[in-house]
């Protein structure tokens, strides 16, 4: 087991990366990478440390959120098989401009992962082999998890052809 | 005729015996998604035993039913599997809506989820509840009897109107229009042109419709 202080104090002197933070909540240990940073920061993660399993990629809209500056938070669950240790790995993102370097080439579970947080949050995961929408038809125009989309209404799923009894 | 009868009393008592046979042979099409299936299925197991009324013989196959049951909530993917499968079913044929969800979106009232069939597809009974009981199924399976001897006809004059071959490849699965979202969702979300009021934001905009 690895003190996550050491691996904090590593990374920053690897990376070069002072802004890099380490916060824990009810024993979540979660590291705060700045987006430039991120893949370097999970590239060593995986092969300095044994961080060799990619449990989770998700994403948080803090729009309307009280105290956020930044819109987006994209979320990385990482775990060490061989010490059971995990680490969150966490990044910010504002609008226009929501590109993420893919972790395709580090993890091969970022493949649907990335496509679905593509799918539900429009963040577009550059260098992912096939980035196309995975649970949503293709037809879909909107990101549905985004906070701005509206909650009721008729919306994307009234687009379709009426078969009537003459015509069936 | 060559009694002497009418042709209309010759025709009439032949649409009756077609009723008859149709109305006790109905065949369903079980397109059960979600918990209403289970009830479907509990009324064609031995308790409740939908073959006491004839409509046991269900058929996974569209192309050997004539009794569509939508069971279950149907998601915009599942939409066009549903409205394909209907156009398979020979005539004559009808649809039972079972369910809350089948009927209205249920309290599903989400993006993905479709507030009610009838609005894609000709349903001609509507069950409530959620499940419904076996009772309320066996129930619109009667109503649907009723139904079909009172109004069906040995020649299908019922359906005359349809016109024209119609198969969903012929109609497109998606809108090609540009859809306006997140905009006004009150009444509809196809319009165009875009206009000041709806405006459509590039970046909303998906590759596949900017090309139409």
């Amino acid at each position: 087991m690895i003190a996550y202080h050491h691996i904090l104090e590593t990374l920053r002197r690897i990376t070069g990366c002072s802004h890099l933070e380490l916060r824990t909540f009810r024993d979540n240990v979660r590291l705060e990478v700045p987006r430039e940073y991120l893949y370097p920061v999970l590239q060593h993660l995986k092969e300095g440390f044994g961080f060799d399993m990619l449990i989770d990629i998700t994403a948080v809209d803090y729009l309307y959120y009280p105290d956020a500056r930044r819109r987006f938070g994209v979320i990385y669950c990482l775990l060490n098989t061989s010490t059971g240790q995990r680490l969150v790995v966490k990044t910010y993102l504002d609008e226009p401009d929501l590109h993420l370097p893919s972790v395709f080439p580090l993890w091969k579970a970022a493949d649907w992962l990335e496509r679905e947080v593509y799918d539900m949050f429009g963040i577009v995961f550059d260098g992912h082999p096939d980035l196309r929408r995975i649970l949503l038809p293709e037809s879909f125009a909107d990101y549905p998890l985004r906070k701005d989309y509206p909650l009721r209404g008729r919306g994307e799923r009234h687009n379709f052809p009426t078969l009537s009894r003459a015509e069936s | 005729m060559a009694l002497g009868l009418p042709e209309n009393v010759f025709i009439a008592n032949l649409d009756k015996l077609a009723n008859w046979v149709r109305a006790n042979s109905l065949w369903p099409m079980p397109f059960a998604t979600a918990c209403c299936g289970i009830e479907l299925m509990a009324v064609g197991a031995s308790r409740y035993d939908i073959a006491r009324f004839g409509a046991e013989v269900m058929r996974f196959s569209p192309r050997q039913c004539d009794l569509m049951i939508v069971a279950g909530r149907i998601v915009m993917k599942m939409l066009p599997v549903l409205q394909r499968i209907w156009l398979q079913m020979p005539e004559p044929k009808w649809c039972i809506s079972m369910g809350a969800c089948a009927c209205s979106g249920g309290v599903f009232d989400t993006y993905a989820v479709v507030q009610g069939i009838d609005r894609f597809i000709p349903v001609d009974l509507y069950i409530p509840g959620c499940p419904p009981r076996p009772e309320q199924l066996i129930q619109a399976v009667l109503d649907l009897q009723e139904q079909i001897k009172k109004t069906g006809t040995l020649t299908g004059r019922e359906f005359q109107r349809r016109t024209q071959l119609q198969t969903p490849h012929l109609r497109p699965a998606a809108p090609t229009d540009l859809i306006v979202a997140p905009g006004d969702y009150s009444t509809a979300t196809l319009r165009w042109p875009a206009d000041d009021k709806y405006p459509v934001h590039p970046s909303r905009r998906l590759p596949l419709l900017q090309d139409n």
